[in-house]
């Protein structure tokens, strides 16, 4: 009976085909609205992940602080408050820290053979490469030999090899750095850019002591100063609780009372990166919410249609009460006409969605990522407004009186 | 025993305030094989009698029975059944379905008995056959005459061996020849045994019936038994034209 219904509802369908055409028009619009939208917002929630990623999650940063002179405050980093003995501290002190890397970044021109570049030059320890999730390519990382020794060894991030070497390889060439001569023993891995754009990978990375001797420079405050500390937290373990304890060290460390505020910036980035998650994740609901509105208005178009479509035909409806048909089947034949209508609709609308968000990714190059659990909640919403929007035509016209009907001009 | 008995059969419809009585208790049996013309004026009843032999509508009094079932008090879906098993429809506007088949117009009615597909066809060819139509199976009603398109009507209240053939004015559409080329068409069936009621409001027409229900003011007036006319030898009366003419 369902497959004759079938057989009827496509026939009818086929006798108006433009209208039909324009009818499956709205729902074909609102489930490529649908998929097209949900697949660019999957895509900018991949693409945090992906900085959660890089950035290595559970990653705490200390810097130092905005020095209070006289009631001058000045800003972020403008007083090297924080030192290599608080990055002892903290990864002595706070059991919550799995390690504690201690760091200082300067610019300097790098010098090899006839080419130059501009890069950042972060001093750092044996530690960093745990604390950042920062594996070493090609050779060896910074060691704590290194350290202790002031060797000078660097360590090269890809942009920089790509730019002082090109495809050459640069493991024991001598480079130079503000004239001071190091040997690169390291590549290390692409980060990519970091969540506010930045590349991470236009780095050398040399020893700590090495860089606050050659090439930075010391604090003439205090020697053992440095500009940040990367702290990662244990996996598992509360990094609002970590933040605290550590806050709660440092300003114990440097002797602030309660009045005073912080003479060091905390910076939790995960947790900076997550928010931007979780509006992105809004903002995927809010885009599949504005699609799905015009799949409700393409729904309203088919009931419209069969609206239509039922008084159109009263007299066939009425014919086929007089040779038999009972309410049930009148009403079969109508919603399996709407759903027909919705679903064909709906599988056009599926491939046009996709065909749209592979153009959305090629043309406007914004990642996307197409969710099967769209395609088929679009789908699945697509045949149930062909049912809620087929049901009241459809019953319409199994509540005809089959005398009216049939007299019905 | 009686194909269709009534029972001071009644029918009031409410308009407002005001009830009409369009059907005040009519009693009538037709036996199998019968040709009855109903006949009256507009708003004689006989519309609403009609409907209620058609189990299209329930009667407000009295009773019915159509081949020894009471049907004056089943629901809606039980008179549909009915109407699927026991009559057959011959409209004054054909109403085929347009952009369909006449093959497939004559199986409509099986596709409500839950007949096979096969089945059907195989039915829908013999009725075609019947009325004379086999070689315009294919055909769409647009594609046929007003003739023809009532053979298939005709065909399509065949297909479920029904008890009773109820034909509201077939000829109202139809020219003179045409007309009574299609009473020539009901007479063989009748001859055949099949009991047919045929409702008209042309004295020409209830001549080729043997007997003749007259009703006025909802009442059953006149019913008389006459010698009908033989339609195949008006035929030959009648000049030889515009056949294709609908």
């Amino acid at each position: 009976m369902l497959l004759q219904a079938l057989r009827i509802a496509l026939r009818s369908l086929k006798v108006n085909k433009l209208r039909t055409a324009l009818t499956m028009l709205g729902i074909m619009i609102g489930v490529a609205a649908v998929i097209a939208m949900v697949s660019v917002g999957a895509g900018a929630q991949a693409r945090v992940a992906e900085q959660i990623q890089s950035l290595g999650s559970n990653l705490i940063i200390v810097l130092s602080g905005s020095s209070n002179a006289a009631g001058v405050r000045l800003g972020q980093g403008s007083q090297t408050t924080i030192t290599e003995d608080d990055a002892s501290a903290i990864a002595r002190e706070v059991p919550l820290v799995q390690v504690a890397a201690p760091s200082s970044r300067g610019n300097a021109q790098v010098v090899y053979g006839n080419l130059n570049w501009s890069t950042g030059i972060q001093g750092v320890t044996a530690d960093y490469f745990e604390a950042r999730d920062w594996p070493v390519e090609v050779g060896r990382p910074v060691l704590q030999e290194d350290v202790d020794g002031a060797t000078k060894v660097a360590l090269l991030g890809q942009t920089t090899a790509l730019n002082l070497f090109g495809d050459a390889d640069p493991i024991g060439q001598i480079i130079r750095i503000k004239k001071v001569p190091f040997t690169v023993v390291g590549l290390l891995s692409r980060k990519g850019q970091s969540s506010w754009g930045q590349d991470q990978d236009d780095v050398i990375l040399i020893p700590l002591s090495t860089a606050k001797k050659k090439v930075l420079g010391v604090s003439q405050a205090n020697a053992r100063s440095v500009g940040s500390i990367s702290i990662k937290i244990r996996p598992d373990e509360d990094m609002a609780e970590a933040e605290t304890q550590i806050r709660a060290l440092l300003r114990q460390r440097h002797r602030l009372q309660p009045y005073q505020d912080d003479d060091f910036w905390l910076r939790n980035l995960s947790e900076v990166l997550q928010t931007q998650e979780e509006s992105s994740k809004v903002m995927t609901y809010l885009l599949a919410a504005i699609a799905s509105v015009s799949l409700l208005v393409g729904g309203i178009g088919i009931m419209n249609i069969m609206l239509v479509s039922v008084t159109e035909r009263t007299r066939e409806i009425g014919l086929r009460m007089a040779v038999g048909a009972r309410s049930r089947d009148i009403l079969t034949q109508f919603l399996v006409e709407a759903v027909t209508l919705s679903l064909i609709g709906g599988v056009i609308g599926i491939a046009l969605g996709i065909g749209g968000s592979n153009a959305i990714s090629a043309l406007a190059e914004w990642r996307t990522v197409l969710a099967p659990s769209a395609i088929v909640l679009a789908f699945g919403f697509a045949a149930a407004i062909g049912i809620f929007f087929g049901f009241y035509p459809a019953r319409k016209a199994s509540r005809l009186d089959p005398i009216e009907a049939l007299r019905y001009e | 025993m009686a194909i269709i008995a009534t029972e001071e059969l009644g029918k009031d419809y409410h308009l407002g305030p005001h009830t009409v009585h369009a059907l005040r208790g009519v009693s009538v049996s037709i036996e199998p094989g019968e040709f009855v013309a109903v006949m009256g004026p507009s708003g004689s009843g006989k519309s609403t009698f009609m409907n209620l032999l058609g189990c299209l509508d329930r009667p407000s009094a009295g009773r019915y029975w159509l081949d020894g079932q009471d049907v004056a008090r089943l629901s809606r879906d039980q008179l549909a059944t009915v109407r699927n098993a026991k009559i057959g429809f011959v409209f004054q506007m054909f109403n085929l379905l347009p952009r369909t088949s006449a093959l497939e117009n004559v199986e409509l009615p099986l596709l409500y008995g839950g007949i096979s597909s096969r089945e059907r066809r195989q039915r829908g060819r013999a009725r075609l056959q019947a009325v004379g139509l086999a070689d315009r199976e294919h055909h769409h009603p647009s594609q046929l005459s007003g003739g023809q398109q009532q053979r298939v009507a005709i065909a399509r209240a065949l297909v479920n061996d029904p008890a009773v053939i109820l034909a509201d004015e077939p000829t109202g559409n139809l020219d003179t020849r045409t007309s009574v080329e299609i009473l020539a068409l009901l007479q063989r069936l009748n001859r055949q045994g099949l009991t047919i009621v045929l409702v008209t409001h042309e004295p020409d027409i209830a001549n080729y019936a043997s007997r003749r229900l007259v009703f006025r003011d909802g009442r059953l007036r006149t019913d008389d038994h006459a010698e009908p006319l033989d339609a195949v030898e008006a035929l030959k009366s009648l000049p030889e034209e515009d056949e294709a003419v609908a």
